[in-house]
């Protein structure tokens, strides 16, 4: 009978099953392992892994530690609002508040070198969209997250804002230059 | 009443209909169609605002209408229409009485009221643009979470209804042995749906107490983490429903039986199986959350339910090609397909929903899922790129089809202007198929989603500059929106205008065109294809797939590589 009917044989699970059904589904399940693999392969050869590493605290004890690498390692300050442009050591923690509507402060990173990232939103969420990098990540409030970045091109680089937070929302842009490392 | 007068057989299906359940299908199905108008409408002004050179819509009124524009089709014209195939596959295929049609009445009722409060806040009321997701801790009116609370109660009352149809079908003996398929597909709709409305209740219902000031704050990480447990397996509703409602089709259009039961029912069964936290594919991204339950929770809650549609994407044209076959269109890998009647637009508007989910949505979601890669996708365009290619292409398409087959046999009208009926899918697939691709190249490229001015006029100090390539296929998917929309306005300039106008067909009345495709005999099934294999055709087709899937799915590795380290 078609599928709009019940089952001639009335017990269904016994029926047989059409060969070319059984070649399709070893495909699927050999192709859903490798899948599955994939993950942990490059957690273990891949370059590219968040940690995870996260830290539950507040707005205002972020933006302390925040402050205090401006305070520290400030090397100019640019635009309308003299935002802070950041230069901090190698292996250094940097801190960069998603909040509306801006991305702050900016940075200037060395290529080829790792520096660990804390982001976080003090007010809603944000979505962390490095461009022309591509590299994407959701920030919460509340939620310090901890992303080691190592830049691998030297260059000028926007942050754009890809959750929506409100009527600013597209007008929420930072930045992060990266210039040659020192080989 | 008496039986004879509760019951209507359909003198072109033999199908009996219960009288009360057919006011009920028309009623849901109407209200689906409404929804669609208004979303649909909404979506022709996002796609115009998106496009650079058009850039129609201010900014506050861009995201208004965003908001509007995902809840109306996504939510309540795909869920208005399940409740109708709910009721379709319970009361109609069994035969049998609808449950507490008195109830199903009510639950229709706050469905509508429901919807309706929730547009009153977003569009009215002009506080609640917090797009679809409503993420905490941006907040909204108070009757915007109302609305949905209200709607989601009704839809868990018609779940409930179909279950309580498939026990009074059982005991009262209206089929002999199973359910049928399609039922069967259904029932596995309505458990994820429970489930799903459960997960709605406990993220939307603090949610709202927090709107109007009883609970004072909302975790964000913790409403996404239950708002995709709602969220994903609603996905996975719409699956279930289309995947049945393919199979219907199959049934109706060629008279095709499963290749086998085991194998389909087993596939369905794999949706229900995989629930629990397949949200974790949404929060790849997400802080706070470890590496290991993230690819725990994709891979076994997603590959399981990906394995599954690959399993039914097989096995639907399987069984269209078995038959076709049968019939005696046996030369060849695809005279079956060749032969097929690609006029009939409840078959050419299924089949493009198969090809389009497979190809256009499966692929990419199974892509955009994977931990690492998500990193180059999450929150692009790449993202509704993906979703429009599984719920537009894939699902509203597949509904559209089913629906020009209930207008005769539910609604008893002919249709009008077949005609273009005929090429209707075409031009609604082409253009959703292009708007689904040009979002994803899009998003390859970096632009972000959800997001009113990708040239950034208003920045204070400055923006950033797209590529040029990536401008381009703003502008392409405007113009794929145009014929999206313009094959939606003809769907339903078509199916209105056959309510309204459509010849009325009497109660015995026959349409006049077979309704139910004959099945072939089972003797007409033997020797059929080639060799051992009875459906060469269609495994010929999924191993293109296959070697496209593999091949891309390793292009997005390396695409991977390319960019910062991160660790
Ligand atoms: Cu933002
Ligand atoms: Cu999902």
């Amino acid at each position: 009978m078609t599928s709009l009917a019940p089952p001639t044989k009335q017990v269904w699970w016994r029926e047989h099953i059409e060969k070319g059904e059984l070649i399709w589904i070893t495909v699927v399940v050999v192709w859903g392992i490798i899948m599955t693999l994939m993950m942990p392969f490059w957690h273990v050869y891949g370059d590219q892994n968040l940690s995870g590493e996260t830290y539950k605290t507040t707005p205002a004890a972020f933006l302390e530690k925040t402050q205090a690498v401006v305070d520290q390692w400030t090397v100019r300050t640019e635009g309308q609002f003299n935002k802070p442009v950041v230069k901090p050591p190698v292996g250094a923690d940097i801190y960069l508040v998603g909040r509306l509507w801006d991305w702050w402060p900016s940075y200037e990173l060395e290529a080829g070198q790792s520096y660990r990232m804390h982001i976080m939103s003090t007010d809603w969420q944000h979505g962390f969209s490095l461009q022309p990098a591509n590299i994407n990540l959701q920030v919460l409030p509340g939620y310090d997250a901890v992303i080691t970045v190592t830049p691998n091109k030297a260059g000028e680089y926007a942050i754009v804002c890809n959750e929506y937070c409100g009527v600013g929302h597209h007008n929420m842009v930072g930045k992060i230059y990266v210039t040659e490392g020192r080989g | 009443m008496s039986n004879g007068a509760m019951f209507r057989t359909c003198p072109d299906t033999g199908l009996k209909f219960h009288r009360p359940a057919e006011s009920l299908m028309k009623a849901n199905a109407v209200a689906a169609v409404v929804f669609l108008l208004v979303g649909g409408f909404f979506g022709l002004l996002v796609g115009l605002t998106r496009w650079p050179e058009v850039h129609l819509l201010e900014a506050e009124s861009f995201y208004l209408v965003l908001t509007g524009h995902g809840i109306n089709v996504l939510i309540f014209w795909i869920i208005f229409f399940e409740m109708a195939v709910l009721q379709f596959c319970s009361s109609t295929l069994l035969g049998c009485r609808l449950a507490t049609p008195q109830l199903a009445w009510t639950a229709w009722g706050l469905m509508v009221a429901g919807a309706l409060i929730n547009n009153y806040a977003v569009l009215w009321l002009g506080n609640s643009s917090v797009m679809m997701t409503s993420y905490a801790p941006m907040p909204a009116d108070p009757l915007f979470y109302l609305g949905l609370i209200l709607f989601a109660v009704g839809a868990l009352i018609n779940c409930f209804i179909f279950l309580a149809t498939l026990v009074i079908a059982r005991s009262e003996r209206t089929y002999q042995g199973s359910i049928p398929l399609v039922t069967f597909g259904a029932l596995t709709a309505a458990i994820i749906a429970i489930f799903t409305i459960a997960s709605g209740a406990i993220i939307l219902i603090p949610t709202f107490l927090w709107s109007v000031g009883i609970v004072s704050n909302i975790d964000a990480g913790v409403y996404r983490l239950i708002w995709w447990a709602f969220g994903h397996s609603s996905q996975q509703i719409n699956v279930s429903a289309h995947v049945a409602v393919w199979y219907a089709i199959a049934a109706i259009v060629f008279g095709a039986k499963p290749l086998s039961e085991k194998v389909s029912r087993v596939a369905f069964l794999m949706y229900i199986a995989v629930l629990q936290i397949a949200s974790a594919h949404h929060l790849l991204v997400d802080p706070g959350l470890s590496s290991e339950w993230k690819i725990f929770n994709t891979s076994y809650a997603m590959y399981l339910a990906v394995m599954a549609s690959m399993v039914h994407g097989l096995t639907v044209p399987g069984s269209i090609e078995a038959a076709q076959r049968a019939r005696g269109l046996n030369s060849g890998l695809f005279e079956w397909l060749r032969k097929a009647p690609w006029g009939n637009p409840v078959f050419s508007g299924m089949f493009l929903s198969l090809v389009g989910f497979g190809v256009l949505g499966g692929i990419t979601g199974v892509v955009m899922g994977a931990e690492q890669i998500n990193l180059v996708m999450h929150n692009t365009l790449y993202v509704p790129g993906h979703f429009h290619g599984t719920v537009v292409v894939g699902t509203t398409l597949a509904f559209m089809a089913l629906t020009y087959w209930l207008v005769p046999i539910l609604f008893r009208r002919e249709l009008i202007l077949p005609k273009l009926a005929s090429w209707q899918p075409y031009i609604f697939g082409l253009g959703m198929a292009g708007v689904a691709l040009f979002l994803m190249g899009a998003g390859t490229l970096g632009v972000p989603r959800r997001h009113w001015d990708i040239l950034f006029s208003g920045a204070a100090d400055g923006g950033y500059e797209f590529s040029a390539a990536a401008l381009t296929m703003m502008s392409l998917n405007g113009m794929s929106v145009v014929l999206a929309c313009l094959g939606g306005a003809l769907f339903i300039l078509i199916v209105v205008g056959s309510l309204l106008f459509g010849r009325r067909l009497d109660e015995g009345a026959k349409v006049g065109r077979e309704m139910i495709a004959a099945t072939p005999a089972d003797s007409a099934y033997k020797g059929i294809g080639v060799g051992a294999i009875t459906i060469p055709g269609t495994l010929a087709m999924v191993f293109v797939f296959f070697a496209a899937f593999v091949l891309y799915y390793f292009i997005n590795w390396k695409y991977l590589a390319e960019t910062w380290g991160i660790s």
